[in-house]
């Protein structure tokens, strides 16, 4: 054990670092879907590309010419927000609004038709070659951090923007959902859609506000992934089937939950990547199933009861 | 016409259409090649059809016709005798199917969906990553086949495997149809409906799904080996989610409502790709969507659906 972690102690403390940095991302774009789920009841199989179209869009908008090099970082949010506002509410209103009232297996193929047509336009947009734009990480820098003993070299983007910005949102989140009015009308209808609406909550206006807020989430999961990898056609995908796994390993509904299990699916699978790369896309869904086989109502779901 | 009416046309239709597609494969043999591909989809898709009738969608069952297809590559070396191939094929991708359904079974609507989904993402990946044993994305080359003890070349393979395709999607239509009335096959619907009071009856509803799930692992796995006897190359792209997403789209185009659904959706989607890919090459995944949206939105029964009106229709006037 000692002999191993002399020899691999340094690839260990790296892994943990980029877990971390991996979790972050993680976290903000499975909050956003489970926050998307817990009030519209739709999996949203196109979530995955609010992250892919985000991240483009923030590489592009980064590397417009003439931009000092500080604008790269709010350039990142910049195309969040806009990836968001303009996909999120024309989204809902022209296509789930029509199917809200529809069985589960035609909502999942609704968005997963969407999915599909919005992984061709990001092609259209921005072809199939790598696209990346590191500005931002190369603008914060490198900072040594001292780990058993010696120093790792970690850029400071990773090390503290994207954990920072995950536990900024985690905090506003639940801030916002617990202790404003907005927020609280938003957990009512989670909690109990009729209800809510007896009581003349406006839902519609509710499922907007969500899809919307979960449509930035993504978006900005993406923005702030784009500094840090060479962005390619597929990054959708992964990205979506991914979230899934966290947010079904955590329970549906949970945030805190969502943030713990980010970090446990994050840093699992960056340890594969130093220590057995060719699992490293599996580890995720080696957590998930060992998890749903034990519990499957996840980690932190409550057990629900069966419909009759 | 009366749904007991469309029944007993249906073993027509199934004849015109199998005396079409003959004489089609006959009339233009460039187009046996993708007939024989339409047929193995729609055997993977009626095994999508039999989850639909329970309400269950799965999105990664590509990773059964992979199992298929990779076996068929593994053992044409050694045995390659299609009439070998195949069952050895299909009870492959049936164990796996036994074992992933006894944990996949407990879990209903999007719980099912993504499981699978991300069990094919599993199964892709590992086909890419292991290089040494799978040759990743470059794929395996399929060796010579043979039928029957007889070396199969040029056209007479052809002619072989679009025969195979028929006859085996002849025979899991039959089963398809004879199962869904069974009490099996109808207790399946009862999960799509109320599967609590399945249960109150002292019917297993996991027991009810899991049979269904192996059979419908079973199909695709027999259309991954009918795809890899054909095209003769096998790549990890066959259990990659896009393919699992063809067959959920050609089994909303066909329709659910019955069992010639599958493979009226797979020739036509598989007609329309020919004719339509060189048209729009860069959108097609684009064009998919849209279409799938046109049928469920404005067509929900499918190509059977349309069919079946015309077909009520005539017999009204």
């Amino acid at each position: 054990m000692i002999t191993w972690f002399n020899e691999n102690g340094l690839l260990l403390g790296l892994a943990l670092l980029d877990g971390l940095a991996y979790a972050a991302l993680v976290f903000m774009v499975s909050v956003g879907l489970n926050l998307v789920f817990g009030v519209l009841r739709v999996l949203n199989v196109a979530h995955g590309s609010f992250y892919a179209i985000g991240a483009y869009a923030a590489a592009t908008l980064g590397g417009l010419a003439g931009l000092p090099a500080w604008a790269s970082l709010p350039m990142l949010l910049l195309a969040a927000v806009l990836v968001g506002l303009l996909l999120g509410p024309v989204i809902e209103r022209v296509l789930l609004r029509r199917i809200y009232s529809e069985e589960p297996v035609i909502q999942l193929l609704v968005t997963f038709a969407l999915f599909m047509i919005l992984e061709d336009a990001q092609k259209l947009v921005w072809g199939v070659q790598p696209v990346s734009n590191d500005a931002a990480v190369r603008l914060l820098g490198t900072v040594d951090v001292p780990f058993a003993g010696d120093v790792i070299p970690f850029t400071a983007y990773q090390l503290f923007l994207l954990p920072g910005v995950a536990l900024a949102t985690l905090v506003g989140l639940a801030w916002f959902l617990r202790r404003t009015l907005t927020g609280r009308v938003i957990v009512a209808v989670t909690v109990d859609r009729e209800a809510a609406t007896a009581i003349g909550i406006d839902a519609k206006k509710v499922f907007l506000l969500t899809f919307t807020a979960g449509a930035v989430l993504a978006a900005l999961g993406g923005a702030l992934a784009s500094p840090t990898t060479s962005l390619v056609p597929g990054i959708g995908a992964q990205t979506i089937v991914l979230s899934f796994a966290v947010i079904a390993t955590a329970g549906l509904g949970q945030i805190e939950g969502a943030a713990l299990t980010a970090l446990l699916i994050g840093l699992g699978r960056s340890v594969a990547v130093y220590f057995a790369p060719e699992l490293e896309v599996v580890v995720p869904y080696l957590i998930m199933v060992a998890v749903l086989l034990v519990r499957p109502q996840g980690l932190f779901g409550a057990a629900e009861a069966r419909r009759v | 016409m009366t749904q007991s009416g469309m029944r007993r046309a249906e073993p027509w239709l199934a004849l015109a259409g199998a005396v079409a597609l003959v004489a089609v494969a006959w009339a233009a043999p460039w187009l046996r090649f993708i007939l024989t591909l339409a047929l193995a989809k729609g055997i993977a898709v009626l095994g999508i059809l039999l989850l639909l009738r329970a309400g269950q969608v799965s999105f990664g069952h590509a990773m059964y016709a992979a199992i298929g297809a990779y076996v068929v590559a593994f053992a044409a070396p050694s045995m390659g005798d299609v009439l070998v191939l195949l069952p050895l094929a299909m009870l492959t991708a049936g164990v796996v199917g036994l074992v992933i359904g006894l944990f996949i079974t407990r879990y209903r609507e999007i719980f099912f969906s993504m499981l699978n989904l991300a069990l094919s993402m599993v199964l892709y990946s590992l086909l890419e990553k292991f290089y040494a044993i799978t040759k990743g994305s470059d794929g395996i080359r399929v060796a010579p086949l043979s039928i029957a003890g007889m070396p199969m070349d040029g056209p007479m393979a052809a002619w072989v495997m679009f025969g195979t395709a028929l006859a085996v999607a002849a025979i899991f239509w039959w089963v398809a149809r004879r199962y869904l009335v069974s009490p099996m096959g109808e207790a399946l619907s009862a999960i799509k409906t109320r599967e609590t009071r399945l249960e109150f009856m002292g019917v297993s509803a996991r027991g009810v799904l899991l049979v269904a799930y192996v059979l419908s692992a079973l199909m695709a796995g027999a259309a991954g080996a009918i795809i890899a006897m054909t095209t003769r190359h096998v790549t990890p792209l066959l259990a990659y989610w896009t393919s699992s997403g063809e067959l959920v789209f050609i089994a909303i185009l066909g329709g659910a409502g019955g069992v010639l659904g599958p493979f009226l959706g797979a020739v036509t989607y598989e007609l329309i790709r020919v004719y339509a890919a060189a048209a729009f090459a860069d959108i097609w995944q684009m064009a998919l969507g849209l279409a799938l949206l046109a049928v469920i939105l404005f067509a929900p029964g499918g190509v059977w659906g349309v069919i079946a009106a015309l077909l009520r229709r005539a017999r009204v006037s």
